[in-house]
């Protein structure tokens, strides 16, 4: 049915990253309830790893993304006092968090380092893998803004990062710009160029409503790791959904071993109720898809239009004009102020 | 007056393109290009410019019979911290471009004068040298109990060394933000962009700031240190005035500088702006050693 599975009793492995890619959404205002919460609903339907972090991963809390009203350690600390099947994950930007973060992170009982680069400069997170091998973590890549390479150029940068220790590496749809095949492609030529030297995950982002379609494309193409967020929240329009993408696979015979009921209780019951308002596919979120805009710059476009009179869509796509990469919110300032010149 | 005689120990990049800075200096001559590799490129490059280039490293410079007065180190943290010793016994002062950290932070508008007898001073990070003067300039006007920094550099800029260790660029220049730049605590961000034609550095500088503190007084603080720096680095430039916000839910008050630093072009391409600031805050902190006894 599909190429490879994620072991002999499981064909997918699904990471559940509200906790982490939510936080986009949430401004970075979670509280250690919330996580409780979310952490018991969600583990308790069988998902088996959670994320938990800043959005912008560990040492995020700051100006330029957002201060997080409560540390992301204590959500770590929490997250794992509360799960009793699930791993807690964690993410990491070499850049802006580092390696003491990761250090953290493990004496909390954390024990999946995720390390994320823009998807060309890979070579930055040797050393962080390196540590986190040492350190018995398990360990997860992400090539960000997978949608501004090809695919024999990806698996270049998948192959530094599998060499450097990681075992797994995921292309990441940041900007949620992805089509079914680009997204198979992709996976398919991590796949050929890794072997059995490193598994392959894919990250969706919903701003063109692919989220969970391209899942399924990823999952043919041989990838066995899967992110979603449940409920969607996540940055831009939000994650693939997890709860649909659990009812996708059962209805094709795909092993998730996740309760589809219970994560579908969990998503309305209890993620529903944290999230500020849905992630919606809107104007803004459908500008990220479409112009190729990290979906984590969504909330602080809104932020900088209000704030200098100028069109949030207007950020976005002179963001996309700019090539900006994850990371560079400051930019939208700048690109802000550019545009209220402009209007004199 | 007679010049000064240099070393240049190190003959990648850096080195070059601070050659041809130095090369231009009314103080210093750089009489010596220093490498390890009889093959470097760069090398020949200075013996073309007329430098004497030896590939035998440190033990060559220290058995001339004429001493440098002066070297400066563009190799790496590591061999640095080996060669740092010696030029200290030989009683030569140096100016440190890696990361090794030996000597004292200097970021020339702000503390050059207060490390002038220092024996070795180091130019802390590229990142460093484009925003703490800014800091800087924000805390002499008011208390900064937090500043951040992001630093985004082009892809093609960014060495192997900077990959290999990028933890110790986020570090070295937070700890630079607070000891020469004078905020309470600092965080430094780098982002990578590898957009073709390369993007010119750019750097954005958040200070927390009182809720009643004096802005026009900080802007013009802001403005008259870009000035400064511009003074020795031509292509550095606010690209919009000094942004006030209030405290919000998330954050204190905090004020927001955008710079951008083209590079000169002298060996290096403009885009390395973050190349370029080391190289000229280095000719910068050479010619003031020079002229210190005058």
């Amino acid at each position: 049915m599909l190429p490879i599975t994620f072991s002999d009793t499981l064909d997918i492995r699904v990471t559940d990253t509200s906790l982490r890619d939510g936080s986009h959404h949430k401004r970075h205002k979670f509280t250690l309830d919330e996580a409780r919460a979310m952490v018991a609903a969600i583990d308790g339907a069988g998902v088996a790893v959670i994320e938990v972090a800043h959005g912008d991963g560990l040492g995020g809390s700051s100006f330029n993304y957002g201060f997080s009203t409560t540390p992301e350690q204590d959500l770590i600390k929490v997250a794992v006092e509360t799960a009793k099947q699930a791993k807690i994950a964690f993410l990491m930007l070499p850049g802006v968090g580092v390696k003491d973060d990761i250090l953290t992170a493990q004496d909390n009982g954390a024990s999946i380092c995720r390390i994320a680069t823009h998807c060309t400069e890979a070579d930055i997170s040797v050393q962080h893998f390196g540590l986190a091998r040492d350190r018995g973590l398990e360990t997860v890549g992400f090539l960000m803004m997978a949608h501004s390479q090809p695919p024999e150029a990806l698996a270049k940068q998948a192959r530094i990062m599998a060499d450097a220790g990681c075992q797994c590496v995921y292309v990441v749809d940041s900007a949620g710009a992805l089509v079914l095949e680009q997204v198979g492609d992709r996976v398919a030529a991590l796949v050929a160029e890794l072997g059995s030297d490193a598994q392959v995950g894919f990250h969706g982002h919903e701003n063109l409503g692919l989220g969970v379609a391209n899942s399924i494309a990823a999952a043919r193409a041989g990838a066995v790791q899967i992110d979603g967020s449940t409920r969607r929240f996540g940055a831009g329009a939000g994650n693939t959904p997890v709860e649909a993408f659990v009812g996708v696979c059962d209805k094709l015979g795909i092993r998730t071993d996740i309760d589809f009921f219970a994560i579908v209780d969990a998503a309305e019951d209890v993620v529903r109720p944290a999230m500020p308002q849905e992630c919606l596919l809107d104007r803004m979120a459908l500008m990220m898809g479409y112009a190729g805009v990290y979906s984590s710059f969504l909330r602080h476009a809104y932020r900088q239009a209000e704030r200098y009179g100028v069109s949030g869509a207007q950020i976005l796509v002179r963001a996309g004009e700019r090539k900006l990469v994850g990371g560079q919110e400051d930019q939208l300032i700048d690109i802000a102020l550019e545009l209220r010149r402009e209007a004199g | 007056m007679s010049k000064t005689n240099a070393a240049i120990v190190g003959s990648g990049n850096i080195g070059t393109d601070l050659l041809h800075k130095l090369l231009r200096s009314p103080v210093i001559e750089p009489r010596w290009m220093i490498g390890v590799d009889p093959a470097s490129e760069g090398l020949a490059r200075a013996r073309d410019l007329g430098v004497e280039a030896s590939a035998e490293g440190v033990d060559w410079l220290l058995a001339q019979d004429t001493m440098p007065d002066l070297v400066f180190e563009a190799t790496s943290a590591y061999v640095h911290r080996a060669n740092a010793p010696r030029f200290a016994e030989a009683g030569i002062p140096v100016v440190d471009l890696t990361p090794a950290a030996i000597g004292p932070y200097v970021v020339p508008p702000v503390n050059l004068g207060a490390h002038r007898d220092a024996g070795n001073v180091n130019l802390i990070t590229c990142g460093g040298q484009a925003t703490i003067p800014i800091v800087a300039a924000v805390s002499r006007v008011v208390p900064v109990s937090y500043a951040e920094i992001v630093a985004t550099v082009s892809s093609a800029s960014a060495g192997p060394g900077t990959r290999a260790n990028i933890d110790e660029f986020t570090r070295t220049t937070s700890r630079g933000i607070e000891v020469v730049g004078g905020a309470e605590r600092g965080k430094a961000i780098i982002v990578l962009n590898p957009s073709d034609p390369p993007m010119v550095m750019r750097d954005t500088i958040f200070c927390a700031i009182p809720e009643d503190a004096d802005t026009d007084k900080i802007a013009q603080s802001v403005h008259d240190m870009v000035a400064e720096v511009a003074t020795y680095v031509p292509g550095y430039r606010l690209l919009s005035d000094p942004q006030f916000d209030p405290s919000d839910d998330g954050g204190p008050a905090r004020v927001t500088v955008f710079v951008e630093v083209e590079g000169a072009g002298d060996f290096l391409p403009p885009y390395a702006g973050n190349l370029d600031i080391m190289t000229a805050a280095a000719t910068r902190v050479g010619e003031l050693l020079a002229t210190r006894g005058d």
